[in-house]
């Protein structure tokens, strides 16, 4: 009776559905918890966690005082905890030790600390505790006790809170204007001295006499952008003077007190004394600085902007490079071609060409785009430049160009898959209307295909947007010293090198001196990487859609 | 049911007799007609495969010619030499003439667009583009450079007149023609072909797809269409090629058996395989 259900069972099919489930839900669970992972892992980090104050007894020493915040909490063996000098009660097995973020690197050599949880005492979160964030040197933690003007106490106590806010606020300014200045005038004018210097190359090269009228004027711009530099100077220094002007007080933990100038200050905040609304907005501002600003540090603080910029900027140039290229390759191969032993022969290789491992094309980008493009271009229209390379060293359009090639296959493809798919009915109800081959082609069967073409689209932004290893021979950096677009003519620069949100998890995390302060972030700029391409994919998925929407009746 | 051989040859000259009364027409004598397109020991090969075997045949001006034959037959395959359909199979290979209007069809010099342009085709399933049912019919004139928005009204909406479906689409012209009904695709691809003015419309088994309504409907406009364009119709449906056409030539095996007046081809063949066709024995 039994064997007959099971045998039953087996027949009704129920077991491939279970098993046809099983598998979809595994899937789900995996992709979920990753994105889970990730996302709290790297989020978390933004929230302003409380700064606890907690005295720490050594056995041999005086109890202590050490300020931070809790990290982490690890349980570990007794015989962990004896080798470095607790001794745990009889018959207990294991005992807890904490990292706390002690933060002032440049007071304590360290700003990440293990403690052993028995030594732990007293534990309070004091309301006056301020967490600086600094422009260098990491987090800084202490009890603000005076804010200073020229070396002279302006406020102290209870005051220094309200006036450093108010001088903080004077300070950032500054910050900024200076970044302006420096980054928008001082490199307006050195790209003028550039092109100076460029110009009085090519008289060289042209073989023009020294003292000619060419020069002459060319030394006159000279002078004028000289000019202008010295003038700009001179607005820097005064903005310099006016930002150094403020400093405050901060009694660390140890009761040492320290000065800090306000200049190399961000942010002044007393997370104990939060509300809870004050530290969402806080976070949301958080958030918002590591998404829009610059990195500082060697990429452990600040903002992700630049690679951000860099990904998607790179996708998209691929995007426009692949799309024309894939499209037409695969028009050819599967509508003018004479099928035969030979396309069939192209078509495995290209097939197969999508199974070559990346870093092989990182390989031929620099050896062919790089080193022989490049350096062509560069003999034949920037030879003024040279030796200085300006085509010739690994850059954006080189790195669009390569992972262009990594994808083509994907594009190509997917398009011949959508124009085999186009019902011969279609193509002969055009001829059959007096259309070319080249007529029919282009009015009826590519729109018809376009949505396969956007599959592929989506498919190769996918892969390109994760590829790190081709990137990293030809044109990603660790710090890009400019963005690709600026208010320079030609505004767009592709031969610029940029930097690279997959790059810039492996650098953050293996290449970076601060294992501890990286962790989070190399987790935020995971999911950060995972959201560009969601949304890259998403805008690619609704423009396939809608084009869908035209043809849905007769794909049917 | 099965009819039996001689109900059907009966139903089929019904419909013969009723036709050629209702159209007053009287008795038609294929020597006396102004040929439109003439076929000189035609022979067509897929690969080695030969699949028409020496045609001769002319086609009359202005008068509906229907192909008969059982599947196979090579009744499609000549329908798509006249407009040089088959230049898109590879393995086709062919000999003999093929004049239209006494020119050949296949010289080298002969533009083919020029000529799909002036022979017209529908085919067997409805084929509309995914566009509107407007762009649809203005499709033709735009490849041959028309783009003028007068002109192209003017004859969106004469070409769907003369295709009988203008006061079913008129208020939903800028609708995609994928939401019509297969019988209003039908009408709107034969809008299509009719708006570039050819001179010869093929209709490979235009009506094989449709319901009877439809059918019905179709056949009512090759009887109008016949006034201004020379009609070849390949059909599977006797009854239907009684009903519409002037000529009709049986075709069995790659040869063309039997071409004459409809009316004598169905209700006197003088060749036993006609007959023997007509009558239901194969096929």
């Amino acid at each position: 009776m039994s064997k007959q259900t099971i045998s039953t069972w087996f027949k009704s099919g129920s077991p491939w559905v279970w098993l046809n489930a099983g598998a979809v839900s595994i899937s789900v669970v995996m992709v979920v918890g990753l994105l889970l992972l990730i996302a709290v892992r790297g989020l978390s980090h933004f929230w302003p966690a409380d700064i606890m104050a907690l005295s720490y007894q050594e056995p041999d020493g005086e109890a202590f005082i050490i300020i931070g915040e809790a990290i982490d909490t690890e349980v570990i063996s007794a015989l962990r905890l004896k080798k470095t000098g607790v001794d745990l009660p009889e018959g207990q097995a294991s005992g807890e030790r904490h990292l706390v973020k002690v933060g002032n690197r440049d007071y304590f050599g360290l700003d990440f600390r293990w403690i052993n949880g028995p030594w732990v005492g007293e534990i309070n979160y004091p309301e006056k505790i301020v967490s600086v964030e600094r422009r260098e040197w990491g987090d800084f933690f202490g009890y603000l006790t005076e804010v200073k003007q020229q070396g002279k106490t302006v406020a102290s106590g209870d005051e220094a809170w309200e006036a450093l806010q108010t001088r903080l606020d004077r300070s950032n300014n500054l910050v900024a204007e200076i970044k302006k200045l420096e980054r928008k005038e001082i490199g307006n004018i050195n790209h003028g001295l550039e092109e100076l210097r460029l110009e009085t190359r090519r008289l060289e090269l042209d073989g023009v006499a020294l003292g000619s009228p060419q020069h002459q004027q060319i030394e006159q711009e000279r002078k004028q952008w000289d000019l202008k530099y010295k003038g700009l100077q001179k607005q820097l220094s005064d903005l310099n003077t006016a930002l150094n002007r403020d400093q405050m007080m901060i009694t660390i933990s140890d009761g040492r007190e320290v000065e800090i100038p306000l200049a190399k200050v961000v942010e002044v905040t007393r997370p104990n004394a939060m509300s809870v609304w004050t530290k969402i907005a806080t976070y949301g501002h958080e958030v918002w600085k590591f998404v829009s600003d610059d990195p500082r540090e060697a990429n452990t603080e600040g903002g992700i902007f630049p690679a951000i910029f860099g990904t998607v900027m790179m996708v998209m140039i691929m995007a426009v490079l692949v799309t024309p290229f894939g499209v037409v390759a695969a028009v050819y191969l599967k509508e003018y071609a004479k099928q035969g032993p030979l396309i069939r022969l192209i078509r495995i290789a290209v097939n197969n060409l999508a199974g070559v491992p990346s870093i092989v094309y990182g390989v031929f980008g620099l050896g062919f785009f790089v080193y022989y493009l490049g350096g062509n271009i560069d003999e034949i229209f920037f030879s003024a430049s040279l030796p200085a390379p300006t085509f010739g060293t690994p850059g954006l359009m080189w790195a669009s160009l390569t992972l262009a090639i990594l994808t083509v296959p994907v594009v190509i493809v997917a398009t011949e898959e959508g124009l085999s798919r186009i019902p011969r009915a279609i193509r002969e109800g055009s001829l059959a209307l007096g259309a070319t081959k080249a007529e029919t082609l282009w009015r009826t069967v590519l729109p018809m295909a376009a949505p396969a073409m956007m599959t592929g689209l989506i498919l190769a932004v996918a892969r390109a947007a994760g590829e790190v290893a081709p990137l990293m021979m030809v044109g990603v950096v660790k710090l890009a010293p400019a963005l690709a677009v600026d208010t320079i003519a030609p505004y767009l620069h592709l031969d610029r090198q940029f930097m690279h949100l997959g790059f810039h998890i492996y650098d953050v995390g293996f290449q970076s001196p601060n294992v501890e302060a990286a962790r989070p972030l190399v987790y935020a700029t995971a999911f950060l990487l995972v959201l560009i391409i969601i949304v890259l994919n998403m805008a690619a998925i609704s423009i396939r859609n809608r084009l869908r929407e035209n043809f849905k009746a007769s794909e049917s | 049911m099965e009819l039996t051989a001689k109900q059907q040859a009966r139903n089929i000259a019904r419909e013969i007799d009723l036709g050629a009364m209702e159209r007053g027409v009287p008795k038609l004598n294929l020597e006396e007609e102004e040929t439109c397109i003439e076929v000189k020991d035609f022979n067509l090969f897929y690969g080695d495969k030969q699949a028409l075997h020496g045609i001769n045949m002319k086609i009359s001006k202005n008068k509906v010619t229907a192909f008969i034959g059982p599947s196979g037959c090579g009744k499609s395959t000549l329908l798509r030499c006249f407009n040089r359909m088959n230049d898109l199979i590879d393995s086709v290979n062919f000999n003999g003439q093929m004049l239209f209007e006494g020119g050949d069809l296949n010289a080298p010099s002969v533009n083919v667009a020029d000529l799909r342009r002036q022979v017209g085709m529908v085919f067997q399933k409805p084929n509309p583009f995914p566009k509107s049912i407007y762009e649809n019919v203005a499709y033709g004139l735009r490849l041959q450079g028309v783009n003028d928005r007068v002109t192209l009204d003017q004859v969106v909406e004469k070409s769907l007149k003369g295709a009988a479906l203008w006061d079913e689409v008129k208020d939903r012209l800028n609708e995609s023609a994928m939401g019509l009904s297969g019988g209003q695709q039908q009408r709107l691809v034969i809008a299509r072909a009719i708006a570039i003015e050819p001179e010869v419309l093929l209709l490979d088994e235009p009506a094989s797809a449709l319901d009877p309504l439809s059918t019905l409907k179709i056949e009512e406009l090759i009887h109008e269409l016949k006034e201004k364009y020379t009609i070849v119709i390949v059909t599977h449906n006797m009854q239907q090629a009684a009903r519409v056409s002037d000529y009709t030539a049986f075709m069995y095996m790659g040869e063309l058996i039997e071409f004459g007046a409809t009316d004598a081809l169905f209700t006197n063949p003088t060749e036993k395989k006609t007959e023997d066709y007509i009558t239901g024995r194969y096929g």
